[in-house]
């Protein structure tokens, strides 16, 4: 498995980012490497190895249903670019035309 | 008949009643001044890491239990990533190849006629901010309170055939929600989202048409209409020979048509992954049972025994168990020890007449149950007609007032004193001989129009069996 250039772009478009060709092409080579990296797990014998999610043997981790306090209005708004009315404001969304 | 079979398939979100959200303390309550009910987890700081709330696998565990679904042994989030601004992370918790429940089905009726539609899935996940567009495109505006409120989508099999079977299955599944009671199924707030997905293909053809995705629809009656329509376009767009194009519709309530959404995402590509913060979880069949002990009656069930126990019909124990809290007022009424088939009469036209002209929830009406109870006694003891009843029920439905205020107020007592009828009955004969000679000769409707004229000269009140007999007597019948 190797990533094309194209790849890179369309990841780079879905992550909102504006790649020149150079780093694209440097991108390109570094993925590629990473993954060539990866390929070396393919040297084990998994036959008898249940698939997972993780690799910690942890599971059912909950916690009770109870409210706790949350941050107040100016705190969770104090990040904000902009803000109205206790809203955080965002620049349009246009969803149809 | 159509040349087009239409395929219907529906995705339901549910927002489950648990107090805290899925992965973090803050309230879920609805309603909070926006922004006040937000923490570091659900705003998406970095460096903070989510933790299950039971309760809310518990609810997805009933839910899916009362739709007849199998329940996962081993289930597991994903994160689904996605950029829009209601969704602070980028990325929203779900479950992608491991949902709670799979394979299940729920029974419709439409036309006399018991439909299965199956279930493909319900997985639980984290709902979205709430997104206020503002005018002249001056920008949106963000509440967060909503995002991390636990929800399940509720998947169904593209088993539906019109827009009336969908709603008929919106309908039973709201039902059946409301009574294991995970969620309070309010569409006009938002804890009960339905988007639909819908084709046409020739009659006798095997595979679906191409689908266009109607996006929350917010209402039962939107469901319908907004389906209606894209029925019919896609029918014009086929028939034109062209093809229809897979793309997301809003509907338009006020213009009743459906419009093209174009989202600045292009082609949607989620990128799923395992959410490598939260651990694996595993439902053992005693968490199973625990669960399945707790769930209530359910609609069907509920509906059977109203059946069978009171002996009512089919049609008016689905119409007095669909909605719960109208079940709970026709027990309650029941209570007071009063005939089980009137109370259903009276609930069914009476009091669910009023609610529907009115457009309000059974909750908000201002009548108690022993209220009902107290006026249909007064119907069996003679003290009022049905005919009046009626107007002490909507008098009763306006004002809150119990039923023996109102009778004796409104001076409504009905008039069972026969010296009283009597004049009045000679009155009235006395005024249409003709009638008379019509009875003499064997028509009963002059008879049906005489008790009419003296129940009009009496405002109603008149006791109209006894008005009978006396008209009887009086003719020497």
């Amino acid at each position: 498995m190797s990533i094309q250039k194209e790849d890179v772009y369309k990841v780079a478009a879905l992550a909102r980012l504006k790649l020149s060709e150079q780093e694209a092409i440097q991108y390109t080579n570094q993925l590629n490497d990473i993954l060539q990296f990866a390929e070396k797990l393919n040297e084990l014998d998994t036959t008898d190895v249940k698939p997972t999610s993780h690799v910690i043997p942890v599971s059912n981790v909950m916690r009770t249903d109870e409210v706790k306090t949350s941050l107040s209005q100016e705190r969770a708004l104090f990040n904000a670019p902009d803000q109205q009315d206790g809203f955080v404001k965002v620049p349009p969304v246009f969803e149809e035309e | 008949m159509s040349k087009y079979e239409t395929v219907i398939g529906l995705e339901v979100h549910v927002e489950l009643s648990t107090k805290s959200k899925i992965f973090c303390g803050c309230s879920a309550s609805f309603g909070a001044p926006p922004n006040t009910q937000t923490c570091p987890i659900c705003l998406g700081h970095p460096g903070v890491l989510p933790v299950l709330n039971k309760e809310a696998v518990n609810f997805a565990i009933m839910a899916s239990m009362a739709l007849n679904c199998e329940i996962a042994e081993q289930s597991k989030f994903d994160r689904k990533n996605y950029f829009y601004p209601d969704c602070p992370k980028a990325y929203q918790i779900s479950q992608y190849d491991k949902p709670i429940g799979e394979n299940g089905w729920i029974e419709i009726e439409v036309n006399g006629e018991t439909k299965r539609i199956g279930i493909t899935r319900v997985h639980l996940e984290e709902d979205a901010g709430k997104l206020t567009h503002m005018d002249h495109g001056e920008g949106s505006l963000v509440d967060f309170n909503r995002v991390g409120v636990p929800l399940i989508e509720i998947v169904s099999e593209p088993d539906m055939r019109s827009p009336e079977e969908a709603k008929a299955y919106l309908e039973k599944l709201k039902s059946i929600i409301q009574y294991t009671g995970v969620s309070d199924v309010k569409m006009e707030e938002g804890s009960l989202r339905c988007d639909a997905n819908i084709s046409l293909r020739s009659v006798g053809q095997a595979e679906f048409g191409t689908k266009t995705e109607m996006k929350n629809l917010n209402s039962f009656r939107n469901v319908e209409r907004s389906l209606q329509y894209e029925v019919k376009r896609q029918a014009e767009v086929l028939d034109s020979g062209e093809r229809v194009i897979q793309q997301s519709m809003r509907w338009l309530e006020a213009e009743g048509k459906t419009k093209l959404m174009r989202s600045k995402e292009e082609a949607h590509d989620y990128r799923y992954f395992p959410e490598p913060d939260l651990v694996d979880l595993y439902i053992d069949e005693e968490w199973k049972a625990e669960i399945r002990a707790q769930i209530p009656e359910l609609p069907d069930a509920r509906k059977k025994r109203y059946m069978e126990a009171y002996g009512l019909t089919a049609y008016d124990a689905t119409v007095l168990t669909n909605v719960k809290p109208v079940a709970e007022f026709f027990e309650q009424t029941l209570a007071e020890k009063v005939d089980a088939k009137l109370t259903a009469n009276w609930i069914s036209s009476g009091i669910l007449g009023y609610l529907n002209a009115e457009g309000k929830e059974i909750e908000e009406i201002v009548t108690l149950p022993k209220h009902l109870a107290q006026m249909i006694q007064l119907i069996q003891t003679g003290t009022i007609s049905t005919k009046i009843a009626k107007k002490v029920l909507s008098m009763m439905l306006a004002t809150g007032k119990d039923p023996k205020q109102i009778v004796k107020e409104e001076g409504l007592i009905q008039i069972s004193d026969e010296g009283q009828l009597k004049e009045e009955v000679q009155k009235v004969l006395a005024a249409h001989p003709q009638s008379i000679e019509d009875i003499k000769n064997g028509k009963d409707r002059a008879l049906g129009f005489l008790v009419g004229q003296i129940m009009k000269a009496t405002k109603g009140k008149a006791n109209p069996q006894l008005v009978n007999k006396l008209i009887r007597d009086e003719i020497g019948l």
